[in-house]
């Protein structure tokens, strides 16, 4: 048992290093490792712009998209050069959220089921970040369910028409392409009239409009499709199969390992090592210390839990299906950690300028961020459900609309 | 990186399972925890045989000489069995304060003994309410005898010898404590055995009467040494209630599968697999943890005492949190002597408390990271 690199990782590990090194915006460095949940934005840049800039840059000496096929834009790297390029990019890494979707979703999507030459000429952009990407798959009929989505797509020659709307579609606003998944038969069970397509954003009538979210920030779009057309060739898999290919897409959403999850415990540590409570500094309170020890241990939990997923990718093998835990358990920490945090503060904890508030009201952005992290990309619920069916291997729910016709299910809850 | 155990140590781990499912059944578990046999003996003979009672004490004194690592191992299985015998006394606290502080002649006289299962030893701290601090330590050392009274002490009964903490200065600091070890055939103790949480591992009073002791270690080193024992023995305890906790979980899991009620598997109703799910959570946090305090533990890094303090509180946690809704997953057959679930719930809550309860570990953890921060 060690935490040692083999020599060619070492190897491999001092190459990225030198690298990031040599061509990082350092000048953005710090506010960087200071950003946490809720608050990612540069003062003097816009982060979209420097965000870009720094995909391109690694791009051009191929450190985009490490783990991809060079032909497509990557670098043909094995699973764990991918998760020490992580490690070593550390605080410039989250200037690849704008990116996530695309990199971790659409294009394996496209790499699975796209055409050979669309693969070539749309992938390679897609991981130089000189296109943005985006998904299409929730509706305000499906969530969770996200069989039970409506957008329809009818063919009509070489084409297909698409009415409907989606919604919770992070960084449409900026996207430049999206995968689509349309109701195609809604005269069959509802998982098997789905079909999948890509799109320009920037096709007739496609409207995007900003959702202003619960923290007041806007993430999340809603996105309207009004007789947006489709050419045959931009569909991904079969016609009807869209429900496979979604899976495809979902699964590489869950297994990004090595990012880490964000738990506000770093940022809570450094909290109370300098606070002043009336009765001394909050480290000492025996209170203060036994909420900090419980989250400390669900912090060093999942970290530990990541070594070990990344120990069997640097072995070759599969991690197991313990790495399944992160999202769950950082979500609804990050929550409480914030609550905790404004709770020390009392009375002033309800400010939320950076003026007025502590610490430049990091933790107030944080309590407002959290309630998101807990929906998206999986509910709370969503995710128990996948350890409880596919690790301890329980039956799946009951699903009462399981061999019933899409368009005769139920559309209302009451009256 | 590998941050795992490796392929011997695995094949180690199975073996152990295949030993203890022979061996050591709820049913063989049960003449322990009904009271007709302070310990299983058979089980302890065996134990020595296949050589894990000294899979961690070096060759020269009779052991196998392997690691901590396999310790923990063979710990992991001990807990998911429920096995009971004087293990964690033995092999965690006693054998260890030996290995750290022990003179060539007391290693000599105990660890093969403790090796071949021809000797229980228990480590005697506790005097009543508290947590471990030397305030608590009242029990006086002095012209080579001791006098005062410990409990609770793990397996006191059936020891027969013990790590004893003894006050031998009265400055209020750490110096103030050392460590004894006593022979307790030797008589000048009167042992009375206490009924506890967890009948399958006994608790003792021992009452010292001018009973002659040697010193192990140096005088006033003994907190500090004591230290070092609990860090160790929290990450090997860690263990043994990750396998616990697995095994628990293992229980609710197969009984949500087989229980019908309102017509359908109860491990098809959301409230039960989110509740079991959250045991998987609790159980992977505990695991992780343990790993991190089995490599601090195998490498002695400085990181063992952080390590030890969040093994020891998530595994804990984790443990409690299994036994507990195992039992509620069961439901009233859960609540029954005849179903097993309680064996657990019962050795999860008496192993909360062992080396110190949460609390206290809570309160070490964040004093731990902050030295570590500072220094």
């Amino acid at each position: 048992m060690n935490f040692d690199d083999t020599p060619q990782e070492a190897e491999f590990r001092a190459t990225a290093r030198a690298w990031i090194a040599a061509n990082a915006p350092k000048q953005y460095e710090e506010e960087l490792r200071k950003s946490s949940l809720g608050r990612t934005q540069l003062k003097s840049a816009n982060i979209l712009e420097v965000a870009k800039a720094w995909q391109k840059k690694k791009a051009d000496a191929g450190w985009a998209c490490l783990h991809w096929p060079k032909d497509y834009g990557g670098r043909g790297s094995s699973p764990i050069e991918r998760v020490i390029w992580q490690q070593e990019e550390g605080p410039f890494g989250k200037l690849s959220g704008m990116f996530i979707i695309g990199h971790g979703m659409c294009g394996p999507t496209m790499m699975a089921f796209a055409r050979e030459e669309h693969k070539r000429s749309y992938l390679p952009p897609l991981a130089s970040g000189e296109k943005v990407w985006c998904q299409l798959f929730s509706e305000p009929a499906g969530g969770s369910d996200v069989a039970g989505l409506r957008t329809r797509a009818e063919k009509d020659g070489d084409e297909w028409v698409i009415n409907g709307q989606k919604i919770w579609t992070s960084g449409a606003h900026y996207s430049d392409y999206g995968i689509l998944l349309t109701r195609t038969d809604p005269n069959v069970a509802k998982h098997k009239g789905l079909t999948m397509f890509f799109l320009d954003m920037k096709s007739p009538g496609v409207e995007v409009r900003p959702i202003k979210q619960a923290s007041g920030a806007s993430d999340f779009n809603e996105v309207y499709f009004t007789n947006v057309r489709i050419p045959d060739h931009q569909r991904l898999g079969e016609v009807n199969d869209g429900w496979n290919v979604s899976l495809t897409t979902l699964m590489n959403e869950r297994m990004s390992i090595g990012a880490g999850v964000s738990t506000g415990f770093p940022e809570l540590l450094d909290y109370c090592s300098s606070l002043m409570l009336d009765d001394g500094p909050a480290i000492e309170d025996r209170a203060v210390r036994a909420r900090l020890a419980n989250w400390a241990v669900k912090a060093s939990g999942l970290r530990y839990t990541s070594m070990r997923a990344i120990s069997a990718l640097s072995k070759g093998e599969r991690p197991g299906p313990e790495n399944s835990i992160g999202k769950l358990v950082a979500g609804s920490m990050i929550q409480d950690v914030a609550t905790y945090a404004l709770d020390l503060q009392g009375a002033a904890g309800v400010f939320s300028g950076p003026e007025d508030a502590e610490v430049a009201g990091r933790f107030q952005a944080m309590l407002l961020r959290a309630p998101g992290t807990r929906v998206e990309g999986g509910t709370d619920e969503i995710m128990r459900n996948i350890i409880a069916e596919r690790v301890l291997g329980l039956p799946g729910d009951i699903r009462v609309d399981k061999d019933v016709p899409f368009n005769k299910t139920p559309t209302k809850g009451r009256g | 990186m590998n941050f795992d155990f490796s392929d011997d140590q695995k094949q180690l781990r199975d073996q152990a399972r295949k030993f203890l499912a022979e061996k050591c059944s709820p049913k063989a578990v049960r003449i322990v925890l009904d009271g007709k046999a302070p310990y299983d003996k058979e089980l302890w003979k065996g134990l020595a045989e296949m050589g894990f009672l000294g899979v961690a004490i070096p060759e020269d004194f009779g052991g196998a000489g392997a690691g901590h690592l396999e310790l923990c191992v063979i710990a992991e299985e001990m807990g998911r069995a429920n096995a009971p015998v004087p293990f964690s006394s033995t092999v965690y606290l006693a054998a260890e304060a030996l290995l750290i502080a022990g003179s060539d002649a007391q290693k000599k006289k105990w660890l093969p003994a403790i090796a071949a299962g021809e000797a229980i030893g228990t480590l005697a701290l506790f005097e009543g309410k508290g947590n471990p601090s030397p305030k608590n330590v009242k029990l006086t050392a002095a012209n080579g005898v001791l006098n005062g009274v410990k409990k609770p002490v793990a397996d006191g009964a059936i020891a027969d010898f013990a790590v004893v903490a003894a006050r031998t200065g009265s400055s209020g600091r750490d110096g103030d404590i050392s460590l004894f070890v006593v022979d307790l055939r030797d008589g000048g103790v009167e042992v009375k055995s206490l009924a506890n949480l967890d009948p399958t591992r006994g608790q003792a009073e021992i009452n010292f009467r001018d009973c002659k002791a040697e010193p192990l270690g140096a005088a006033g080193e003994g907190w500090s040494i004591l230290t070092q024992v609990l860090d160790r023995a929290a990450v090997l305890c860690a263990f043994e209630q990750v396998g616990g906790s697995d095994r628990a979980l293992e229980m609710g899991r197969d009984y949500a599968l087989d229980r019908i009620a309102f017509g359908r598997q109860i491990g098809s109703f959301q409230a039960v697999k989110h509740m079991l799910a959250d045991m998987y959570v609790s159980a992977t946090l505990a695991r992780s943890n343990s790993y991190y305090g089995a490599w601090a533990l195998s490498t002695n890094a400085a990181e063992l005492p952080e390590a030890a303090a969040a093994a020891r509180i998530s595994a804990t946690q984790a443990f409690q949190h299994c036994a507990k809704n195992n039992i509620q997953v069961h439901g009233g057959m859960g609540f029954t002597w005849e179903f097993d679930c309680h064996m657990y719930y019962r050795r999860a809550n008496a192993m909360a408390l062992g080396l110190g309860s949460l609390s206290y570990w809570e309160d070490q953890l964040i004093d731990r990271m902050r030295k570590k921060n500072a220094a």
